[in-house]
This record gives structure tokens, sequence and C-alpha cells, in this order.
């Protein structure tokens, strides 16, 4: 290691009210090290990365940048240093080329020379292999092309510490390979990376060094490659939380649940069109849909629990033409489904517990004749937090005031205690603590045991292998085959993810149309 | 230096105490106002908010002047509840005292208990008739309901001043543009005698309660918040959208229209132009004052019901113009949407964050590592 560190954070304090979001963090990043920054939702890594960006300042702590004190003015003086950034969400401009969203970020005097930049743009991405053409619109780019975008922006303005935020979370086994080539590139040649994730077997394969968080407070730093997983995460959750769920194998009965040639065009202008989906769920199994967000996950939840209409026929549950039921009637028949978005969809954010049990489960017998029974919905809703470990400040509390994963448990304990014989769940530990996530998982599989069919649409491929007992994956509004899963391999599924079902056509008849 | 921060929680106490501090601050301003013009600020406000309410006429006239405002606050308040704009209450009312007129008309000098119902009912179906229109073009156009109500207000207006000008106008009322005095089967029955008080008042009281147990007891009142407070949830939940949007517009439609047909069969007896003072749209300042709750709004339209009274002991008493109804009523809804901010915000004082550090400001992008 060289004289002086990269990037030097001491004891880093940032307060906001009611929260201590990073609690006297230090964190050293060497010269072309690939460090990584491990910790929970909330564990505070958001908070810290603002702090090294420059969009916040730290209440108390130092910054030192190649060994001298630093105080940052703003992302714009950070990225003058050499500070750059790729956020979890892109900031691009759809409708401009590549060059253009490039040189929107570069001072005047470099943007103006539109072919030299195409060039440097050019030059840059092949040296890291991230094929790039300067002059194609962003919009016909896909998320990992959005990625390399961000990232050779980044290296365009001679970026000498790049910090990734969950970065792979919006890529395909493929995609991710791809990525960590170049990373590895970069840090060979010296350029140090801050890697931020909560999934550890990439921090294993990629990074050299790892810092812990928890609560704000730094737990722990390893050398992951001679760490193992569970140790890790131990660190990141702590003694109590349990690690993982145990899944027994799962024994499927009757054909449940039939999609049939079901295409639906979205209303959504950037919405993606569903085409001819063709599946069959059986009751007792977990079936999981994998792929990258946007490729018609939101519009088959819909299509599932009667948002978007079909044709009767295209729609059938438990022998019953559903396709033109709306979602009160199909939750009557007994289909839940708790959407991807848990404040502004699946809860009311400013309605306490209460109203929220009854926002779907008004079936159960808290509606008589128009009037409701507040005292029978008050009892169903302290079960739903009793039986499934809410942590709230009662149950009048807002639906706003909880954590991601405590609402979560609300609103997937609120559709289990309804004994539905299908639950349909989109992502439904995204952004969800560990503990609250194996909870989830084993609300899920109780449900399966119990006899009821679920369908887990996720982009977390380890959630997906480690529930499902048949799987599959979405993209650009085509459906996969759906195999058991312990006959497929991350690769094949891999290529499904990226809409490649051509070796699968001969596998499954109804593959593709 | 302050800035205004989002609050964690919204603050329960400023909800209330908003409304308060709106009143207080626009009794400050309306000092400072009556000393700009030059007049006694202490007895301008004595005469604005004290003396029309220190008999009993006075206080019988308060509740003449609150009645028909509360019975287009509660209204609203359904619609406001599901975030449907409606500021059509004005011409709900205008429809409504125009639909009572044609019945009340048509029986003349005749007799029978049943003729007030009618009289009454035809009043709440022409508000509610007039209120679908702006309903259908929001259910099927997606046009906004702000836009319509506003238009449809003026349509209204006009519609009256064509009736009293013309098939509505009293044949034997020297071309006055009023209709004929209506029989006194068609006359609200008074509730107290010696005074212009009449049942309307109990109508009022009657629909915010009304209101009051909808939205606390019933699954539509429920439905109607949810749609209010998350369109996607009651997406999600699969709450029928339209129906809830026809059932606002109408029931705000015929409570409306009920509140005008109380004024032409009350204190007026016949259709005249000035029919309303604009209740319609004093309504709506009544309902965010009155926090959509029975109670505040009863307590609001009471309020606002003063303003009207004291507008005219301005004329009387300080030689000031009636304009000073609408001054206050502006005042008090200004005031008020400054003071709700803090329900969701609060001023905090911020330190800037200055560390000293010499020398490492400047820029270092030119080295190379």
């Amino acid at each position: 290691m060289t004289a002086a560190a990269r990037l030097r954070l001491e004891h880093i304090v940032k307060e906001y009210p009611g929260c201590r979001a990073n609690d006297g963090i230090d964190l050293t990043v060497a010269p072309g090290e690939i460090h990584a920054l491990l910790g929970e939702n909330g564990a505070g890594k958001s908070t810290l990365m603002k702090v090294i960006y420059g969009v916040i300042q730290p209440d108390e702590g130092t910054l030192y940048w190649d060994g001298e004190k630093l105080t940052l003015q703003g992302p714009a003086h950070a990225r003058q240093l050499g500070i750059g950034m790729v956020f979890q969400h892109f900031s691009l401009f759809e409708t401009l080329t590549v060059a253009e969203n490039i040189a929107l970020g570069l001072p005047a005097s470099e943007a103006r020379d539109r072919k030299k930049l195409e060039q440097r743009i050019r030059d840059v991405s092949t040296h890291y292999g991230m094929a790039l053409d300067p002059r194609r619109h962003v919009h016909s780019l896909s998320t990992g092309e959005r990625q390399r975008v961000e990232i050779v922006r980044c290296l365009i303005q001679d970026s000498r510490l790049l910090i990734l935020d969950e970065p792979t979370s919006v890529l395909t086994p493929q995609e991710v390979a791809d990525l960590f080539r170049t990373l590895r590139q970069l840090a060979s040649e010296g350029c140090s990376i801050l890697f931020i994730s909560h999934k550890l077997q990439e921090v294993r394969d990629l990074c050299h060094h790892a810092t812990v968080l928890r609560n704000g407070k730094v737990t722990g730093e390893c050398d992951p490659t001679e760490t193992s997983t569970d140790a890790i995460a131990r660190l990141m959750v702590g003694d109590e939380t349990p690690l993982s769920t145990d899944v027994p194998p799962a024994t499927p009965g009757a054909p449940l649940l039939e999609v049939s040639g079901l295409s639906y065009a979205s209303d959504d202008p950037f919405g993606t069109a569903l085409r001819d989906i063709t599946m069959e769920l059986r009751a007792g199994e977990i079936v999981g849909i994998a792929g990258v967000a946007g490729n018609g996950q939101d519009e088959l939840l819909r299509a599932l629990s009667g948002e978007y209409k079909a044709a009767a026929n295209q729609v059938r549950f438990d022998g019953q033409a559903v396709g033109q039921m709306g979602p009160d009637a199909r939750r009557r028949a007994g289909i839940a489904v708790v959407p991807e978005e848990r404040l502004g969809r699946g809860a009311v954010p400013d309605m306490s517990l209460v109203d929220n049990t009854l926002l779907t489960a008004s079936a159960q017998g808290m509606v008589s004749k128009g009037w409701v029974a507040y005292r029978k919905v008050r009892e169903y809703a302290a079960r739903v937090r009793d039986r499934f470990q809410v942590k709230s400040d009662g149950v009048e509390a807002t639906a706003r005031s909880l954590s991601g994963g405590n609402l979560q448990k609300f609103i997937i304990g609120r559709e289990a205690l309804q004994a539905p014989k299908l639950l349909v769940a989109s992502h439904p530990t995204w952004g969800v603590d560990v503990g609250s996530a194996v909870a989830i998982h084993q609300v899920l599989v109780e449900l399966r045991d119990k006899g009821a069919a679920v369908l887990l649409i996720s982009e977390d491929l380890d959630e997906l292998f480690e529930l499902c007992t048949r799987m599959g994956a979405l993209c650009g509004g085509r459906l996969s085959p759906l195999v058991p899963t312990e006959s497929l391999s991350i690769e094949q599924l891999g290529q499904w993810m990226a809409g490649d079902f051509a070796d699968a056509a001969g596998e499954v008849n109804h593959a593709v149309a | 230096m302050l800035s205004l921060e989002r609050r964690q929680v919204d603050s329960r106490l400023m909800e209330y105490l908003s409304p308060v501090l709106a009143l207080m601050l626009t009794i400050i301003t309306g000092f400072l106002i009556f000393l700009g013009l030059d007049r006694d600020p202490v007895e301008g406000l004595r005469l604005f908010f004290i003396v029309p309410i220190s008999d009993a006429v006075g206080v019988a006239e308060l509740g003449l002047k609150a009645a028909p405002l509360l019975l287009c606050a509660a209204g609203l308040t359904i619609c406001y509840r599901a975030k449907i704009w409606n500021i059509g209450a004005e011409g709900h009312f205008l429809m409504g005292a125009v639909g009572a007129t044609i019945a009340a008309l048509q029986f003349g000098e005749g007799t029978g208990f049943w003729i007030l119902p009618v009289v009454l009912l035809a009043g709440i179906a022409c508000g509610a008739l007039w209120s679908a229109i702006a309903a259908f073009l929001k259910t099927h156009f997606h046009c906004n309901e702000i836009l319509t109500t506003i238009m449809l207000n003026y349509i209204a207006l006009n519609l009256l001043l064509y009736a009293v000008h013309g098939p509505l106008k009293d044949p034997y009322g020297f071309s006055f543009p009023q209709s004929a005095m209506f029989g006194d089967a068609a006359l609200l029955p008074m509730l107290i005698p010696g005074t212009r008080l009449h049942i309307g008042l109990l109508f009022a009281l009657l629909a915010a309660v009304a209101v009051g147990v909808l939205f606390a007891r019933t699954f539509i009142g429920f439905q109607l918040k949810v749609l209010g407070e998350d369109e996607k949830a009651a997406e999600f939940a699969g709450f029928p959208r339209k129906r809830l949007i026809w059932f606002a517009f109408l029931v705000a439609g015929g409570m409306a229209g009920l509140a005008g047909a109380a004024e032409v069969t009350g204190p007026i007896g016949q259709l005249i132009p000035q029919v309303s003072p604009g209740y319609g749209y004093t309504a709506i300042i009544v309902v965010f004052l009155g926090r959509m709750r029975a109670i505040g709004l009863i307590l609001a339209s009471a309020l606002l019901a003063l303003t009207f009274l004291g507008g005219e002991m301005m004329q009387i008493g300080m030689n000031l113009p009636k304009a000073m109804t609408g001054l206050f009523q502006g005042l008090l809804l200004f005031y008020l949407l400054t003071c709700d901010a803090f329900i969701h915000y609060r001023i905090r004082l911020t330190r800037k964050h200055v560390t000293a550090s010499a020398g490492t400001n400047t820029p270092l992008a030119t080295q190379e590592s």
C-alpha cells in the first residue's frame, strides 16, 4: 500500500431528526483497491456515500483525500477532484444521445467539441470492454448499457475514486460478469472503487476489502475472499437474526391457475406489453419469475390481480374463468396480491394499520350492509401484527411510520391471514432487512405447505433459487418456460432474462410465439 | 438561518390550532386595516364580530346565514375528502333555487302538506342534475372538475337570470326581475317565532352529522377517503372509482340544491337574482376551516356567516363597502392555508457548517496519482 490512502474518513457523524444515520464511521480506501461497503437497508450506506460525494455535509468528522484534509463544497467539487458516482437509479435523459448525456456533466470547454468527445467515449469504452455507441439515444439502450453510460461518464472525467451504489441489482448474471471484468481492469490501473452492495457472493467475487455497517456504525472489516458468507452476514445483521429459511421440498397438487395466450398492451406509454403469456400454477408450489424490472412484471401482476382485465378464459382460476373479474371479485375467489410498491399501492401511507387492513381484507366479515365493524378490523390488524411480528407503535400507527421490512410483513400478513388459494407477490423482500426477509420467506413457504400456490416475481436470484419449485424469466413481456429449479442453470436463466429463448423452444413447446 | 423542514409525523395539534391561529391573525390584520382606513379599530372589530350577534334576532340571522353554508360545505366535504375539487356548490345552489321555484309556482296558492317536500325534492334533484354534468365530464372525458364546475357556476347564474327575466318572471311584478311570491304551502316552517330562522338549519345540522357518520362508520366513506389519499391503492383494492366519483358529485349537488331550495322557500319566499351572496364559494372556506369534520363544519359555518352579517354592519355603521365581507373571508383563507403548512412542516434553526480547513479547498483535479 502506498503512503497516502486515496480516501480516508475519520469519525463521520451525520444525524437526522430521530435517527443517527452515521455514528462515528472510519473508512480507508487505498489506490487501486476495490472496497466493499456492506450493510442492510438503513445501515447508513447511502448517507455515507452522500457525504463522500459532497451531497451532504457531515455533522462531525473529517475527510482526507490523498492524505490532505478536505471539505467538499458539493458534488461538482467532488467530481472535480476525481470522485465519480454511479447511482442505483440512473440520471440520464432518455431523449438525448449517449454523447449528449455525457456532455451535460462536463465543463463547457470539453463539451463543445462533440467530435472529439465522441472519440473519447469510443476510446474509453473500448479500452474497458464496454461497447457503447455515442450516437445512440438513451431510450433505445438496455439497462446494462445505460449503466455503462454512467460509468463512462465518470471515467471520462478522470475519476480516481468510483462509487457504485448497488450496481448489480439491475443486471442479468452475464451483464454482472461483464461489469466485474471492467471494474477489475479499472482497479488494476490504479482507480479506487467503492462498491456498495448487500449481495455477499458478489462482494466475495470482486472485492479486496470490505467494511460492514450496521445501525450507522462500523461493525467489522474483513477480507471478503477469506471470510465465509455466513460470517459476513453475521456482521451485517447481528447475532439474533436467523440468516435463511429452511425450505422443505414441495408436493405440488392439482392445477390451480391457468393463464393462456394472455397479451396485454399497457396503457402506460413507458410500460411493457405482455405477449402471449401461457403458464400453469399448481396448488402447493412456489413458482418464480425472474427478470430485470420493467420487463412486464408489473403488467403481469395487474393482469392477475384484476387491475387489468383480460378475456374471461385467458385467466382461469380454480376452474373458474376470472379474466373479466375486477380485483375485488378475484380476491373473493381466493387470489391475494402483494404489489411491488408497498407505500402508495399496497398500503395508504398516511392511513393507520387499521384502515390499511380494511383496504383489502374487508371481505373478512368487516363490513355488513355498508357499515364498517371497526372492532373486527382492529382485531384483525392486531392479529396480523402479533402473528407476523410487525414492529409498530400500535395498530393506529400510520403505514408511513413503519420501516420497509415491517410494513412488508404487515402487508403479506394481511393477505396471508385471509387464507388465499393463490398469492402473487412482487419483489416482496426488495429493500427489506435480512430478518424481515427471512420471516417473509417463511410465510410464503407456510402458505405453500397449506396447499396454496405462490407466484413469486423477483429480481433476487438467490431468493428465487432458494424458494421456488419451478421458475422461469420474463423479458420484454414474454415468458420463458417454467422449469423445475433443480434442472435450471444460472446461465440458462441469464439467457432467458436477456430475452434469448432460442434453445428453449424444443424443451417446452409453448415457449415463444 | 431559518428553514422549513418536513415533519416525521404530521402534527395533530397544529391541525386543530391552525384555524384558531388563522382567525387571530385575521383579527390582527383587520385591526391594521381599520387603522389604515382611519376608523377606530376596536369599534370596527366590535361592529364586525360582536354587534351582529348581540341579541336574539341577531343570533337567529346567524343561523339563517349559516344553514346554506353548512349544507353546501357538508356536500363539498364528501368531494374534498376524495380529492375531487368540486368548486360548483354555487351553481348547484342556484339550480336548486330555480328548480324549487319552478315546482313551487306550479302549486300557486294550493294547499297540501306534500307540496313543500315536493318543492324541496325538486331543488335537490336540480342541484344533483347540475352536478351530474361535471361528474359525467370527469368520469367519461377526464375533464378537470375545477374548470368544469366553475364554468357551470356561470352558466347556472345566467340560467337563473334568464329565468327571472323570462319564463319565471312574476306577470304582476311590475317587470321586476323576480318570480311571484310562493304560496304558504310551499314555505318552510319557522324554527323560532318572531325571527326569520326556519327549519333549513335543522337540515344543515343533519347533513353535517350525516357526513361525519359517513366517514367515521361506513365503507363507502372509507373508500372515498382511500380514493383521495392514494388513488393507486384504491385501484389495487378494486374500489369502484367511477361510482365513488358519481356518489360524491350527486350528494354534494343534492345538498347544495337543498340549500338553494331552502333559501327561496325560507326567508325570501320567491326567486330573485341575488338569491345567493356567494354561499357556494364561501362554503369552500368552511370546509377547510372546519377540518372536514362535523363539529368543525358547524363552527366554521357560523364564523363565516358572521362575516356576511359583519359586512352589512360595516355599511351601516362605518360607511365602509360590503366588500369588507370578502376581504375578511379572503384573509381568513389566506392565513389558514399559511398556518396549514405547519401541519406538515416545522421551522428549524440551522447553523451553517463552516469548517476551518485552510488550503484544501483548491481543486486538485489536475494532479495525477
